[in-house]
């Protein structure tokens, strides 16, 4: 049976590890070779790292340093930020990395989401969708670190996106980000329900029960950054919990 | 041990490579199909789509080669999800394309069941229905990372090492003599991942 994976995700800064909320207020929380041993050594079942500052930076994500952080990881690495040009996504799977996610360059040029996939295979494709709601609770995509409002229903673009053959979709409601008070279950749901692709839910998540509702909306895996960083709580944790509830999960 | 990476164009080989050498073998990620002599073992690694794989297996000269030293020279190998899809005798994946025919089956997409989704992608148990040395030392059904949406529909039934459950049941080893096929990525799968590559590089 195909396990309910937990995904821990780190956030590279200028300097190391940071964590904020609502993708801002950002706090250091160490350094991202020792993070990503320790995941690795607690065998989780996959890890996302992206670089925030990539995209505003007009750059790709260190090369040197995903090389040297991939060294130390033997489970699936998903490398984002920045990931605006072939040549990126392939220095980033030569460097170690098994698939990419894709966000701001998806809107930018019709033709990269098609091309990357065309070129690389949809299982190596993560399209990460950032959205907020109006003050008529409609959602709309953002980009740029949630920066930049495209104006785009985050449905409508899932389904474009799918279309284009990308593997997975990670959504992350960004007034969630670093809260701890749980997923945005709602928009988890629209998407599982309106796509077949896995989607993968992220922000909010602060205790094991919300893994547990992202799941029963419909997610394929759950991923997590605060609450490993600021809480007791761990994947291993996560999974003994999700287990007791009858999800299945990696041992 | 030296082990050829076939390099053709795209693949996470930095990893594949990564967990050879960590298995205790020498990694060779190679252009050439000149480099075949030199290796003791061969792995084709593969992501992407089947005819792209095949046209630039075919652009790189390595067809020839690869069925001459899977066939005649019998040099261990090992094909790793789309790797190991190339090892047929012909993909389903946007029309028909002739594989490397060394196993006998067809590619084809997978059927999902209610409430599954395609790729079949995460962790997913491996359950041995054949004895092999490529498991030795593993644990019975462990997981291991799957991400793809084709499948390799064996020809026959005495190629297939391990099955597992998704989309109705699917084939996730196979195996020819010294030839193996694994539809996971045991470079992505920790420990046991580590320890089938570690019994790859033990034959031979």
């Amino acid at each position: 049976m195909l396990k309910t994976r937990i995904i821990p995700t780190l956030l590279l800064g200028n300097f190391g590890l940071v964590k904020g909320e609502r993708f801002d207020a950002w706090r250091q929380v160490g350094a991202a070779l020792p993070a990503v041993e320790v995941y690795n050594l607690r065998d989780v079942d996959e890890l996302i790292i992206l670089d925030i500052n990539a995209t505003k930076e007009m750059r790709a994500p260190d090369f040197d340093l995903i090389s040297e952080l991939a060294s130390s990881c033997f489970v699936p690495l998903t490398v984002g930020g920045g990931v605006a040009t072939i040549e990126t996504i392939q220095e980033l799977l030569r460097a170690g990395a098994d698939k990419v996610l894709i966000n701001t360059a998806a809107y930018r040029d019709e033709r990269f989401v098609l091309e990357a996939v065309r070129k690389f295979g949809s299982q190596c494709i993560v399209l990460g969708i950032d959205v907020r709601r109006d003050i008529s609770g409609a959602y709309f995509c953002y980009s740029e670190s949630g920066s930049k409002s495209e104006g785009v229903d985050p449905i409508q673009w899932a389904l474009l996106n799918e279309a284009r053959g990308v593997g997975e979709i990670v959504i992350q409601n960004i007034e969630l980000d670093g809260m701890m008070t749980g997923y945005d279950l709602i928009i988890t749901n629209l998407l599982a329900s309106a796509v077949a692709l896995p989607i993968i839910a992220s922000a909010g998540a602060g205790q094991y029960q919300h893994l547990l509702q992202a799941i029963e909306c419909g997610a394929m895996a759950v991923s997590a950054a605060s609450m490993f960083h600021f809480t007791e709580q761990t994947p291993g944790g996560a999974k003994f919990y999700l287990e007791s509830k009858g999800i299945s999960v990696r041992k | 041990m030296k082990v050829l990476i076939v390099d053709y164009g795209m693949g996470n080989l930095a990893s594949v490579a990564r967990a050879i050498e960590v298995a205790g073998g020498r990694a060779m990620i190679s252009l050439s199909p000149m480099d075949i002599k030199k290796a003791s073992h061969i792995v084709l690694p593969g992501v992407g789509a089947f005819p792209d794989a095949m046209h630039a297996l075919h652009h790189g000269g390595w067809v020839e080669s690869l069925i001459e030293a899977f066939n005649v020279q019998c040099i261990p190998a090992l094909g790793i999800c789309l790797g190991m899809q190339l090892l047929a005798d012909y993909g389903e994946e946007h029309g028909i394309t002739p594989g490397l025919g060394i196993i006998g089956g067809r590619v084809c997409q997978m059927v999902p069941q209610a409430g599954e989704r395609l790729p079949h992608v995460g962790w997913n148990e491996v359950i041995q229905v054949k004895q092999s040395e490529l498991f030795a030392r593993t644990e019975p059904s462990a997981d291991y990372y799957f991400v793809h949406k084709y499948h390799f529909n064996a020809a026959n039934q005495e190629s297939i090492l391990a099955t597992s459950n998704y989309a109705g049941g699917f084939v996730s080893a196979i195996q020819r003599e010294h030839v193996f096929g694994v539809q996971f990525h045991p470079e992505k799968s920790s420990k046991n991942g580590l320890q089938l590559i570690r019994n790859f590089l033990a034959m031979g």
